[in-house]
């Protein structure tokens, strides 16, 4: 089976309050699938769940088929993840954050530094190789993390608002990034609040208060709720009741 | 009509990043003005000048006719500042942190409650919830009452939208429009150039520097080149394909289509025969008018 993600009425509850109600969807190796929702409707707690980092409360979760219960040292190795809030160390140089990053993964030495300097050429970083993350621009870095995220070459990638307050020539070079990489076999998990982007995934599911309430292709949506853009369905569908 | 702000040749420099360079700008009272910009635009400089939090090293800024260095004291009492930032006390409830920002500011909640009326009204079933414990737009909502509680004549927003979803977005301006049209000044920034529209005037930012000012409208005719969008089944190739091509000057991904700028007389016919030429299949062109982003990207290259 070359299911990426795989779950089946995963739910997280937290007290009386259910995070994730119920979900149930696949996620196919090598595709861009876009996690949508507000603020709040429980793509983080998912998120968390699918990463091997939160155990759910019910219902069933496979990551490349190693199971979310059981199985979450599996899942780490396989997967790579990105946030916002970069995952890159300020105080370290360009070089060291990539070398520290693949020996954790256990990557050999020799490896570490053929992807190393793989990367820095890729990323046209050269001149700054040795500089610290601290001192790049915005996109350069957001750029790094992405590449950080996949030094491992996991099956899949969970990229939790990639794009924030970048610009938009940038945020677009980013795009083409994952592109390149879903093109190569890796599976794309990403949220955004960009709709533009919601329009690049080949699937993309929509959460209003813990429920999946709609998953489809952009197109297919679109022409389920009559109108012409992705920000057209988010309107109709994620309004929700959440007051929280 | 009188200026609500005046910003002449401002700079700002922190060791050796120069925030903010060369900056006027002029905003008039009644305005909903937009700065819009990515992080690292100096947008958050340009607003803790404004709001007397920092002083420029070069150039002048007045705020409702008030030196912002100078009459700082003055001033402070007339605007109201809603930070980036989380700026509000996580661990008093929303009533207190309220009623704290009215107190500062020798008011109360009572006599200026008409204002917020539209907004507290639907903070007030949690008024007792620790402001910490809120969801994201709710924090937002309440961060903008505190702003507005003693009444200023110009409102500072800066990124009150960012990383918030695009429906409470939507509502959010809609709070605006109904304080704007009260006559509150607004100067509100934002990295979403898809809100810009919803500005009576913006500025246009990028690294420390106006790109350009001018209404929404003026500032998507800014753009020159032929615009095309494109759309065919495999849209990774198609990007690919089209930025090989002899013809174009960019190509970028933007929503279903892709934005295509060409060499001057370059026809729908010729790209079509170009794709069709690559084997691609239902391809789609269509001249299109520039929005914001278009416009921003443009200005970008053309600012090196």
């Amino acid at each position: 089976m070359d299911k990426a993600v795989s779950t089946d009425k995963l739910t997280k509850r937290f007290g009386d309050f259910v995070a994730t109600n119920e979900i149930t969807f696949d996620v196919a190796q090598g595709e861009i699938f876009g996690f949508l929702g507000a603020n709040g409707a429980g793509k983080t707690t998912a998120i968390r769940m699918l990463c091997g980092l939160l155990k759910p409360t019910s219902g069933s979760a496979t990551i490349a088929g190693f199971d979310v219960y059981r199985q979450t040292e599996q899942i780490k190795q396989v997967i790579g993840y990105m946030s916002q809030r970069f995952s890159l160390y300020e105080d370290l140089t360009v070089r060291e954050n990539i070398r520290f990053y693949g020996g954790i993964y256990g990557l050999p030495k020799t490896e570490l530094r053929r992807k190393a300097d793989e990367i820095i050429q890729t990323l046209e970083l050269g001149t700054v190789a040795d500089k610290l993350v601290a001192s790049l621009p915005l996109g350069w870095k957001q750029r790094l993390a992405f590449s950080v995220a996949l030094v491992h070459d996991p099956r899949i990638v969970f990229l939790d608002e990639p794009t924030g307050g970048v610009d938009p020539i940038t945020r677009r070079q980013f795009w083409d990034m994952i592109y390149e990489a879903a093109n190569r076999g890796t599976t794309i998990f990403v949220t955004t609040h960009y709709m533009d982007e919601a329009e690049y995934c080949n699937r993309v599911s929509i959460m209003v208060d813990g429920r999946i309430k709609a998953l489809d292709t952009p197109a297919a949506m679109k022409q389920a709720f009559g109108v012409d853009s992705m920000d057209g369905v988010f309107q109709i569908l994620a309004r929700g009741t959440s007051t929280k | 009509m009188m200026d609500a702000i005046q910003i002449e040749q401002v700079s700002k420099a922190f060791a050796d990043t120069q925030a903010v360079s060369d900056v006027s700008l002029t905003i008039q009272a009644g305005e909903l003005f937009g700065l819009i910009g990515p992080d690292g635009a100096g947008k958050t400089t340009l607003f803790k000048i404004l709001v007397t939090l920092l002083r420029p090293d070069q150039g002048k800024a007045v705020v409702n006719g008030l030196d912002v260095v100078r009459d700082f004291r003055k001033l402070r009492p007339l605007i109201g500042y809603m930070p980036g930032r989380f700026s509000l006390y996580p661990d008093l409830s929303v009533e207190e942190n309220l009623s704290f920002f009215a107190t500062v500011f020798g008011t109360t909640i009572a006599a200026n409650y008409e204002l917020i009326r539209d907004i507290y009204g639907q903070l007030e079933p949690f008024k007792n919830r620790r402001a910490g414990a809120l969801s994201g737009g709710m924090k937002q909502k309440l961060a903008l009452c505190c702003a507005l509680i003693h009444k200023p004549d110009v409102l500072f927003l800066d990124e009150p939208t960012t990383g918030v979803d695009a429906v409470s977005r939507k509502e959010f301006w809609e709070m605006l429009h109904r304080l704007n049209e009260r006559g509150l000044t607004i100067l509100v920034s934002t990295p979403y150039m898809d809100e810009a529209g919803q500005c009576d005037r913006i500025a246009l930012m990028q690294t420390g520097r106006i790109l350009a000012v001018d209404t929404p409208g003026g500032v998507e005719n800014l753009f020159q080149k032929p615009l095309f969008a494109v759309k065919a089944r495999d849209t990774y190739r198609l990007i690919q394909d089209l930025r090989a091509a002899p013809f174009t000057e960019t190509c970028y991904a933007f929503g279903e289509y892709l934005h295509l700028t060409t060499r001057p007389s370059v026809t729908a016919g010729t790209i079509h025969g170009y794709l069709t030429g690559k084997q691609h299949e239902f391809v789609d062109i269509k001249p299109i008018k520039a929005g914001i982003e278009d416009s921003f990207m443009a200005l970008m290259q053309d600012h090196g």
